[in-house]
């Protein structure tokens, strides 16, 4: 008889396989490729730090990832804020039906995201839903400018795209909490807010912290958004890291960026966790 | 300890606070539809006549149908692709004792939280070394890359629901391990199987990121509609399009996610 770790491993060896394939050797490429340079329509392979010297020394670069990293930042706290009632409610107060509550909460996240930023495209527009509704009303008399194209459409939008990462982290994070020890802490004297600060919600940090995690990860690198509803005031990093892709063909210049991105978020994320940690031993 | 605990009283303003929430997620989505059937190519109030125009237009389209056979056709390969190799991954997860399986399972679900464009850039440069063209094929490779993290959740749950014991029973009467997986576990992970397939699908058709990079001259859908969007003309029949894709979509996800939980004990905590 094999081994039972042996056999395990046997049966997981072809997705194994694939996803090392699909997810080791790009990267490793794109490191690689972050240390080249662009010449022509060819690579000069001789490894230099040049890029990475350019996206330090040019301040667009950092301008953007800092705002880039402020719009993912906004975005992400506003939405988990929003959507923890919206857990907690599911969570606590859903007793008949809480499937198709989730389900309800997480069908249009599966929709495409290119219809769903564009539904915000044409709510936010100058001719748009929300303009010429209220002109029609009667209450503005010149279409509202500062919705789209801005930062705020990129945010309300961003928002409203991840809502469902966001809820679900949150929703099996509360709904994991043992219902007694909310009854032993009422029967020991607390109020329902004393109760929900003590109880409640450092039970729900994981959650929390994932949605966070959840939330603020993607949306950093994300183009899609600031190219339909951006502007010239909303670009993100990511319509950077495109371009050198695409129009400026600069593969190597983009490879640093992205990986700038990567390394700068994966810093902030651990920043994140580090501090709920020692949040989290204060309150314990 | 009673059911009804004073815990589980009804909180009326947070009712109200998660209808006004589910309105503001929908409502959004809502004006696609909306739209597609007014009589205007401008996205305004107010509502001109209704008409379905705008259909019968994107029905006439062929581009239109060529980039939706190709969307398909990658769909397709993508859901049996990863969900082949979802369901290799989920029994060996949830049926083996294996060192190190927590990183390993972390590993496979990466691609949930890599930045899509992160991933495309890179897999991009991957098919470009290798020398391999970038066609359908490629677009259906980074997207079975996305979509086995979502088949292995949708698996693994599925898996871990049913007692190993009918196993190892089918197994002591004599079967052996290919016998035992089509007639004992096949047919009670079937209902998560055709979720992942479903819920792959729809990933796949919708997945607008990997196929922008790595599309060579066909496109899929989402990669077609962003081109439209260029034209003020073609907006109504963007809408149109984007209407029917959204229904279509909730109905597959619906149905999957019906699929998935049917049948699988949840345990009720509390009381």
């Amino acid at each position: 008889m094999r081994s039972e770790p042996l056999r395990g491993y046997a049966l997981l060896t072809p997705t194994l396989l694939i996803m090392a394939f699909g997810i080791c050797i790009p990267f490793a490429i794109l490191i690689a490729m972050s240390f080249w340079t662009q010449q022509g329509f060819d690579f000069n392979t001789t490894l230099t730090l040049a890029n990475y010297g350019t996206a330090f020394e040019q301040p667009v670069y950092e301008a953007l990832l800092l705002r880039s990293l402020a719009i993912s930042g906004i975005c992400t706290i506003a939405t988990v804020v929003l959507s923890y009632p919206m857990a907690y409610y599911v969570a606590f107060h859903v007793h008949r039906h809480k499937m198709i509550w989730i389900i309800l909460i997480t069908l249009p996240f599966w929709t495409s995201y290119l219809l769903r930023v564009f539904a915000w495209k044409i709510i936010l527009g100058y001719n748009g839903v929300i303009n010429s509704g209220l002109k029609g009303l009667g209450l503005i008399d010149q279409p509202l400018e500062f919705l789209l194209y801005s930062q705020s459409a990129v945010v309300i939008t961003l928002a409203h795209a991840w809502a469902a990462f966001a809820i679900l982290p949150m929703y099996v994070s509360l709904e994991k909490i043992d219902r007694t020890l909310l009854e032993a802490a009422t029967d020991l004297g607390d109020g329902p807010v004393a109760r929900f600060l003590r109880v409640t919600l450092p039970l729900s940090l994981p959650g929390i912290i994932a949605a966070t995690l959840l939330m603020f990860i993607p949306t950093v690198g994300d183009y899609i958004t600031p190219a339909l509803l951006g502007g010239p005031d909303g670009i993100m990093i990511g319509n950077l890291i495109q371009a050198q892709f695409g129009k400026v063909n600069n593969w190597p210049m983009g490879a640093a960026l992205a990986i700038s991105m990567m390394i700068i978020v994966a810093f902030c994320a651990l920043t994140f966790m580090l501090v709920t940690r020692k949040a989290k031993e204060h309150i314990a | 300890m009673s059911e009804v605990s004073y815990i589980q009283r009804r909180n009326r303003p947070l009712r109200v606070y998660a209808l006004i929430y589910l309105a503001f997620l929908y409502i959004p989505v809502l004006f696609l539809p909306l739209f597609s059937f007014n009589d205007s190519i401008y996205v305004a109030f107010p509502l001109k006549d209704f008409t379905l125009k705008w259909y019968e237009q994107m029905f006439a389209n062929e581009p239109m149908f060529a980039a939706l056979r190709n969307s398909i056709r990658v769909a397709v390969a993508t859901s049996v692709l990863a969900t082949f190799l979802g369901i290799f991954a989920a029994k060996a997860v949830t049926r083996y004792r294996m060192p190190g399986r927590a990183p390993v399972v972390t590993f496979i679900m990466l691609p949930l939280v890599i930045p899509g464009i992160i991933f495309g850039v890179a897999l991009l440069i991957l098919m470009s070394r290798m020398g391999i063209r970038l066609s359908l094929y490629t677009i259906t490779l980074g997207h079975v890359l996305v979509c086995v993290p979502f088949a292995m959740a949708t698996l693994i749950p599925r898996f871990e629901g049913f007692d190993k014991s009918i196993e190892e029973a089918s197994a002591d009467l004599g079967e052996n391990m290919w016998w035992t997986f089509w007639r004992v576990t096949f047919p009670m992970v079937f209902p998560g199987i055709v979720a992942s397939l479903l819920l792959c699908f729809t990933i796949s058709f919708d997945e607008f990121i990997m196929a922008f990079f790595l599309s060579g001259t066909d496109p899929t859908l989402p990669l077609f509609m962003w081109g439209q969007l260029r034209f003020p003309q073609k907006l109504p029949g963007v809408l149109a399009l984007g209407s029917l894709i959204l229904v279509v979509s909730f109905c597959v996800v619906f149905f999957s996610q019906w699929l998935k939980t049917r049948g699988v004990r949840t345990r009720t905590r509390g009381g």
